[in-house]
């Protein structure tokens, strides 16, 4: 999948002798984003206008990120396919000579890369009214009344308190990991392929070693022991399932865009149960 | 009230003392675990009333909303006044006393234990689609969204901040969804027009979900058209005509 003409496509990842496929390890995470919200997270990296936006260069980028979640064996919704095929058919179009295209189709209602720009628009318009809400919902936070008997519920809504990080999307994540794999030594060592250590589990482990009470790591700091390609894709992977069994929680700097991880704090559920089963920390 | 100064004790009210009108309902907002409507501080005071002495049953007994109303302009020009913390506040579904914004930081001292967990992105959007086109079925949702949100919708209804409010009069009967009153109070909204930008957003022509039906090998392939103009679902645009 995701194989596009031009070979200049083609992604970083090969499909070899992966431990995570190996492995039978499959992360499933419920990634309520879809296919708009990709395109959406692309055009803003590139920071131009939606309307100036490049389709080719956006649909190339949005085959690499299909690449990775197929190389990191993490399921996605059949919209994200459908949405690749949509971008290739526009794409196609655009290559066809201009007396050769689909007769009848002079009108830009009727093309489909202006449809698609336009359902952007406007579901990017309710991007920001949600952005709105966070706002009010933030203020009221803020505010405090007599608290009704049961404190989780009126609480269970407050904003985290360090507003300078943002939330992480699975697509920062995905970018993330994709400048780490191009950071990797060409050379692969054959070496390593052999080496029995690096399953999830083990890289599990690993990082709830790492991340002790009130550590904070930098994304890139993860995978500073990894060498291969086949390391680099399992650690990330231990991470994904350790935030998605909200062990792990991660933020990233709105200024500079640096990924940090760390230890999700306990909810007061989570310490009461704590104290009945006698756990420490 | 004549009290010593050096006397910290509650002061009792004394036999002749007629609280005002004003002080009844500060007292009853400072109290109450939830917002208090008109209706009900009229309710509650005037029930409240037969209890009284009788010569004191008179002044209550004829409360009605539009006195209830004056009370809380005064009490509210009271407390800003004297400086209070806390001040008077209109919900959507009543009036209650809340803190001063800047007193934040250290009220959330006294939740520290509670780690919250927020509304994930997809869900407030989700949550924002609902608000401006209700009611709304899944499908409508899924055709703006772009991906399922089945599990988005649950979490949204766990919450209480969506609710079910009847089903499509289309073939399939699919059910409805709106925003709750809680949807309202947790985001300080007093109604649906104080959100923002409410007249675009509840206008614009949006992609709508194909209507389920048997010649639906048909419809993928011509466009949706209803009064707000010519639309195109986009799944169905892959398809060359």
């Amino acid at each position: 999948m995701g194989q596009s003409a031009d070979t200049n496509n083609k992604s970083v990842m090969t499909h070899a002798q992966l431990p995570s496929q190996n492995d039978a390890y499959k992360v499933s995470l419920d990634i309520f984003e879809g296919p708009l919200d990709l395109l959406l997270y692309l055009i803003k990296k590139e920071e131009v206008d939606i309307y100036e936006v490049s389709m080719e260069k956006i649909t190339k980028q949005y085959l690499q990120y299909l690449d990775a979640f197929e190389v990191l064996n993490i399921e996605i919704a059949g919209e994200f396919m459908v949405m690749a095929a949509t971008l290739l058919y526009i794409k196609s179009r655009t290559l066809l000579p201009k007396n050769e295209q689909m007769p009848g189709e002079e009108a830009e209602e009727d093309d489909p890369g202006w449809e698609l720009i336009r359902q952007l628009i406007e579901y990017k318009k309710f991007k920001e009214a949600a952005l709105h809400l966070r706002d009010q919902e933030e203020y009221q936070a803020t505010i405090f009344s007599r608290p009704q008997s049961s404190l989780e519920t009126t609480l269970s809504l407050l904003p985290q308190e360090n507003i300078l990080f943002k939330e992480v999307s699975i697509f920062d994540l995905i970018h993330a990991f994709q400048k780490a794999l191009h950071r990797l030594p060409k050379e692969e060592n054959f070496r390593e392929i052999f080496e029995e250590t690096y399953t999830v589990s083990s890289r599990i482990e690993y990082l709830i070693g790492a991340l002790a009470h009130g550590i904070t790591m930098k994304f890139e700091e993860l995978f500073s022991s990894t060498a291969t390609r086949a390391q680099l894709v399992v650690t990330f992977l231990a991470m994904l399932e350790l935030i998605r069994m909200k062990y792990l929680c991660v933020r990233q700097d709105t200024h500079c865009s640096t990924i940090w991880i760390e230890r999700q704090q306990k909810t007061s559920h989570q310490l009461e149960w704590d104290k009945q089963n006698s756990v420490t920390s | 009230m004549d009290q010593d100064p050096s006397n910290h004790q509650p002061s009792s009210a004394q036999n002749s003392e007629i609280p005002t009108l004003v002080s009844i309902v500060e007292a009853l907002l400072f109290t109450s675990q939830k917002a208090l409507s008109l209706k009900e501080l009229v309710s509650l005071i005037q029930s409240a009333s037969t209890a009284l002495q009788e010569e004191i049953q008179k002044t209550f007994t004829s409360i009605n909303e539009q006195k209830i109303r004056e009370a809380l302009e005064m009490l509210h020009e009271e407390l800003s006044i004297s400086k209070r913390a806390y001040e008077l506040r209109e919900t959507a579904s009543g009036w209650q006393l809340v803190t001063k914004s800047l007193f934040a930081p250290w009220l959330r001292q006294l939740f520290r234990e509670v780690r919250p967990s927020r509304l994930s992105p997809p869900a407030l959007e989700t949550l924002a689609i609902i608000a401006y086109r209700q009611p709304i079925t899944r499908a409508d949702l899924e055709a703006i969204r772009g991906v399922a949100v089945d599990g988005v919708v649950q979490t949204l209804l766990d919450r209480g901040l969506i609710r079910i409010t009847g089903r499509a009069d289309i073939p399939g009967r699919p059910l409805l969804y709106a925003t709750s009153q809680l949807f309202l109070d947790h985001f300080g909204l007093l109604s649906l027009n104080e959100l923002p930008n409410a007249t675009e957003l509840g206008k614009i022509p949006l992609p709508r979900a194909p209507l389920p039906s048997p010649k639906k090998e048909q419809e993928l392939t011509s466009s949706q058209e209803n009064e707000e103009g010519k639309l195109t679902c986009y799944s169905s645009s892959i398809i060359p005509k």
